[in-house]
């Protein structure tokens, strides 16, 4: 690839049918784009938990994917409560989600260790009652 | 196992996807917690499920699966249907319960699917 690749979503946070649509357009276009099957892999399943978590947690927000010929970075942003702890967020099992949102198929608390297992790098930058911007990177290369 | 199998052990009925019906599945596994599914599996060719909504259809498309029962004769929209069309996903729905259905397909050697280290 000559020139990096982006593509931009709003990510709406009041209907939960439409959660994840974004996951799946990326995943469409990165095989368009050629990548290896386990390339696109790793970066659907951590933007599809980071999409849902914007969704189920914080309203919504944007996710922006860059596609450059050594890597695939995702940015999650979102408007929501921010998350007060981090390391107790990431922690496996950890989970402020309540019986709602578990009737729904998600709340598990593995997301964000699943985000985590997934990509070669993920930075979390959060303030209370601002946001949350989780970026994540998917190496090309370890096909 | 043959995803039509699948469909005959079940008693099933075929809402989508009848042109896979004779693609090779070797896994499967079984939730209503589409977080445990994308936390815990891998080359899961089947998904069993009793959860009805379009996060079900997207998951299992994240984890490249190709085929979805709906359990206790749960009946999925037509919006999910039209997107595991899409997403070439089989769809069918059967009258067993979970435990009952899963016991099946394991009786006829469709072994669960190996845990992500
Ligand atoms: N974007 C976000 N904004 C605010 N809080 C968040 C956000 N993402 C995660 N959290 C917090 O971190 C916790 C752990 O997130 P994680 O994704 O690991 O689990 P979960 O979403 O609760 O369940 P699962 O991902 O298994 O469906 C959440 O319960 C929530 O409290
Ligand atoms: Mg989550």
């Amino acid at each position: 690839m000559a020139e990096n690749v982006t593509f931009h979503f709003d990510v709406d946070g009041e209907n939960f049918t439409s959660a994840g649509e974004a996951s799946v357009l990326v995943k469409k276009k990165l095989r368009q784009l050629g990548l290896s099957p386990e390339v696109i892999r790793r970066v659907s399943i951590a933007m599809y938990e980071g999409e849902i978590n914007m969704v189920i947690h914080a309203d919504g927000g944007t996710a922006d994917v860059t596609v450059t010929d050594d890597e695939v970075i995702i940015v999650l942003a979102d408007r929501g409560p921010g998350i007060p702890d981090i390391s107790l967020a990431m922690q496996e099992g950890y989970s402020t989600a309540r019986d709602n949102i578990r009737a729904l198929g998600f709340g598990a608390g593995m997301g964000l260790p699943n985000m985590k297992k997934y990509t070669d790098s993920m930075e979390i930058e959060t303030e209370l009652g601002v946001g949350t911007t989780i970026t994540m990177k998917v190496s090309c290369k370890d096909a | 196992m043959k995803i039509g199998q699948i469909k005959e052990l079940l008693d099933a009925e075929l809402l989508c996807g009848e042109e896979y019906l004779d693609h090779d599945v070797f896994s499967a596994c079984c939730s209503d917690m589409m977080s445990d599914v994308l936390a815990y599996v891998k080359d899961q060719g089947v998904l069993l499920t009793g959860l009805v909504n379009p996060q079900v259809i997207r998951t299992a498309d994240m984890m490249d699966m190709v085929c979805i029962v709906f359990v206790r004769s749960k009946v999925p929209t037509e919006e999910m249907v039209a997107l595991a069309k899409e997403f070439g996903i089989v769809v069918m729905k059967s009258r067993y319960r979970a435990y009952e259905a899963c016991g099946h397909l394991y009786t006829a050697g469709l072994v669960p699917a190996p845990e992500e280290k």
